[in-house]
């Protein structure tokens, strides 16, 4: 009798729970209906063209990558670009890393609601394209100048995110690779430390003569992006590994294999670097707490190094083989398709007001980015910058080396394997020739598809 | 009449054992059943960044997982963390169990210090442990350096890089499998040890006809919770080596993701899920059908 009570008392719990569920979801729309005069930000209600005059909001998704309260800092210019456009209103989204936005943005697309704007990879312009997911940006720029308004932005980052002659995307937090030194460790090997290798031949040399007990010469990271690591030693060699189309990559060629040898080599043959994976994250705290005498790493270390270190240190071009090189990384701002003009109008306006020349100076310094801007670095604010810390200015000489970053049709796929390539050699599982030949094998096949 | 008189109660009897399990098959259904239904149509299509519409290609998406030589891999790593996590974190956590029942001073301090790892959550975990195999001024080789070893690259090595995570996870799973042997401990009656002892049974005896059987049913739960976990345990990979190098700490659920949210292949993620799903399957059927019928419950 007890049991049978018990289960009637269950049963009317979970109906009155179902009852609950149902009617709050029946509810809801309603409610929003009622309430979307009053309280506009919380519905936003993408589907309706508003007619003119009134306010326009735009839903913008950005990723945090770098250290510091850069949250703030956006909703910030925010909302100083809300004061300037009382008719717009842009409510920014943290949406966690670059690949956890991208991962959002799909899957907001393929839930018909796109945001209207986001922050992501530059490499993602193809599948990006592919999902058919954003908006050409030239008949915006056209009214802006033009050419003339590209123009101001260094190439080398405009690059990854141009594409069958159209411009998919504006750059807006970048970096480079550049080669951090301990100076006082230079002294203490007998080097100069104002004078950074600047040849690979030298680099090796230098990575050897540094290279003591407890302490490395040199750490190249290779458990993220190595495939960006190994365009440095590319593109110092040659060309670069992809066609501007993302149809094809170059990974076998004999450059290619001759850079892979010496990356390997620094660690196997003159045993200047530790062997294996060495750790993405723990290669700056590393070169910090004095166990690397240099380090590759991306300029996005910059500001990290800078607070942190307690020595000395030197930020300088990478070394060049045939010619300097470096590719570029960071993320860019995208439109999606699918908005209203209205909404297109606001968006550009926002783009056009977060890359001013003053902005993206004061981004750049509070960041340690790369401002993609020529005239971002006439501004006073830039200028005093730079004298106080002249290191900043490296990654900016380094950019008439700059190359586009690996970026093709089906991204992921393709820099996986070739990361898995390099792996394999790093690790000493598989030479050179072997593992860049059966990357591109690979390669081809994923690329297969988008030859047609 | 009588027949149907007895059918109809049995229809009623019926139909209050649906009306009861009714709530938890909602759930089933909506977010369980229908999302597999939907991986297992999605499998048989062509639904990658190369097909902007999705196109029915049968069985070609589990073809050329057959020939991924990556698959394999992750599979054969998968089997063998298994094998590294499972029987070892049970054993570990049955005497971390025997000793935390048996200790009389500290006890609070010992089942806290044995729990602890079961509350930090898996990705600072990844942090902590990230810190402790580093190489150079890491812990282990801190510690490893006093007797003069220069530790190795944990996880930059692809042949150890497996074991440093399947330590790290045996670490993380024993305290919690020891919250349900401590359990299945006290409900074993005292009576039994006292017989035993005034019968002059050996210790070990003790522990192999008495303790070990009647723990049976807690083995039994206790195994299925650590080898589901083996397939579900990915987030440290995140953090700790993104299932480098060379794919040599590569799980199977870290590979759907991979590919589902990197490679955007949706076909072959989903026929990758089906095919975790059926392994799972299995083994619980093996367990359930196997073991289950050789165990003493009360």
């Amino acid at each position: 009798m007890r049991s049978m009570m018990k289960a009637l008392i269950v049963i009317c719990a979970c109906a009155m729970f179902v009852v609950g569920c149902s009617g709050n979801g029946g509810a809801k729309p309603s409610e929003s209906n009622a309430g979307s005069n009053g309280t506009a930000t919380q519905t936003p209600a993408k589907e309706t063209d508003k007619p003119a005059g009134e306010k326009v909001e735009l839903s913008f998704y950005y990723p945090v990558a770098v250290g510091g309260p850069i949250t703030e800092v956006i909703e910030n210019m925010a909302k100083d670009f809300m004061a300037e456009n009382p008719d717009i209103t842009v409510k920014p989204v943290y949406t966690g890393s670059y690949a956890d936005t991208m991962v959002k943005a799909q899957a907001a697309i393929q839930g018909k609601t796109p945001p209207d704007l986001a922050v992501l990879l530059s490499t993602e312009l193809f599948t990006l394209l592919d999902m058919d997911a954003i908006e050409p940006l030239d008949e915006l720029i056209a009214v802006d100048g033009g050419d003339e308004y590209l123009k101001d932005f260094y190439p080398a980052f405009l690059a990854n995110g141009q594409t069958d002659g159209k411009t998919w995307s504006i750059p807006f937090q970048r970096s480079t690779i550049v080669l951090f030194y301990n100076k006082e460790m230079f002294k203490a090997a007998g080097l100069d430390p104002e004078k950074a290798p600047a040849t690979w031949e030298e680099l090796a040399d230098y990575a050897k003569k540094l290279t003591k007990d407890g302490q490395w010469g040199l750490e190249i990271p290779s458990t993220g992006f190595l495939y960006w690591m190994f365009q440095t030693f590319a593109l110092q060699s040659g060309d670069n590994i992809m066609t501007q189309d993302g149809k094809k990559v170059f990974f076998d060629t004999p450059e290619n294999v001759q850079s892979m040898q010496f990356w390997r080599d620094l660690a196997a043959v003159h045993k200047a670097m530790p062997e294996g994976a060495i750790e993405w994250g723990t290669v700056p705290s590393d070169f910090i707490e004095g166990k690397t005498a240099m380090m590759y790493h991306t300029t996005g270390n910059l500001t990290n190094v800078k607070n942190n270190a307690k020595f000395d240190f030197g930020v300088a071009m990478l070394p060049k083989n045939k010619q300097y090189g470096t590719p570029t990384g960071g993320g860019n701002f995208y439109m999606f398709k699918g908005i209203s003009e209205a909404k297109k109008q606001a968006a550009w306006k926002f783009i056009k007001f977060m890359t001013e020349s003053e902005r993206i100076a004061q981004w750049s310094i509070d960041t340690g980015y790369v401002a993609p801007r020529i005239s971002a670095y006439e501004t006073d604010k830039m200028k005093s910058y730079v004298q106080e810390f002249p290191a900043a200015l490296v990654a900016r000489d380094q950019l008439q080396y700059a190359s586009a970053e690996l970026s093709t049709h089906n991204n992921g796929k393709v820099s996986k394997i070739f990361s898995d390539a390099i792996q394999s050699v790093l690790t000493g599982s598989s030479d050179s020739a072997t593992a860049l030949k059966k990357a591109q094998e690979e390669a081809d096949k994923a690329l297969a598809p988008f030859n047609k | 009449m009588k027949m149907a008189a007895r059918r109809r109660r049995a229809w009623k009897m019926n139909a209050f054992a649906w009306l009861l399990l009714l709530p938890s098959l909602i759930f089933l259904l909506v977010f369980t059943l229908y999302p597999v239904a939907g991986a297992l149509k999605l499998s048989l299509f062509q639904a990658d960044l190369g097909t902007p519409q999705p196109s029915f290609i049968g069985l070609d998406n589990y073809k050329s997982m057959a020939e991924d030589s990556v698959f394999w891999k992750v599979v054969n790593n998968n089997i063998w963390f298994a094998i590294g996590t499972v029987p070892t974190s049970i054993l570990l956590s049955l005497l971390m169990a025997m000793f935390a029942n048996k200790v009389m001073r500290a006890r609070g301090l010992v089942r806290t210090a044995f729990f602890y790892p079961t509350v930090v959550p898996m990705i600072a975990i990844g942090n902590i442990w990230l810190f402790i195999y580093t190489p150079e001024y890491g812990m282990v080789s801190r510690f490893l350096e006093t007797f003069g070893i220069k530790g190795p690259n944990w996880l930059g090595t692809p042949d150890l890089v497996m074991w440093a995570m399947i330590i790290m996870i045996v670490w993380k799973e024993a305290g919690y499998f020891m919250l349900f042997y401590l359990a299945g401990l006290q409900n074993i009656s005292e009576e039994l040890y006292e017989s035993a002892r005034v019968d002059g049974v050996p210790a070990w005896r003790v522990f192999w006809r008495i303790t070990f059987p009647l723990l049976m049913p807690t083995t039994l739960f206790v195994s299925i919770i650590a080898l589901t976990n083996s397939f579900k345990l990915v987030d440290h990979l995140w953090i700790m080596t993104k299932g480098g190098p060379e794919n040599a700490s590569n799980l199977l659920l870290f590979y759907i993701y991979e590919t589902a949210f990197s490679f955007w292949d949706q076909g072959m993620a989903s026929a990758l899920t089906t095919v975790m799903i059926i392994l799972l399957l299995v083994l619980a059927a093996i367990q359930f059908f196997g073991f289950d019928r050789r165990i003493h419950y009360r």
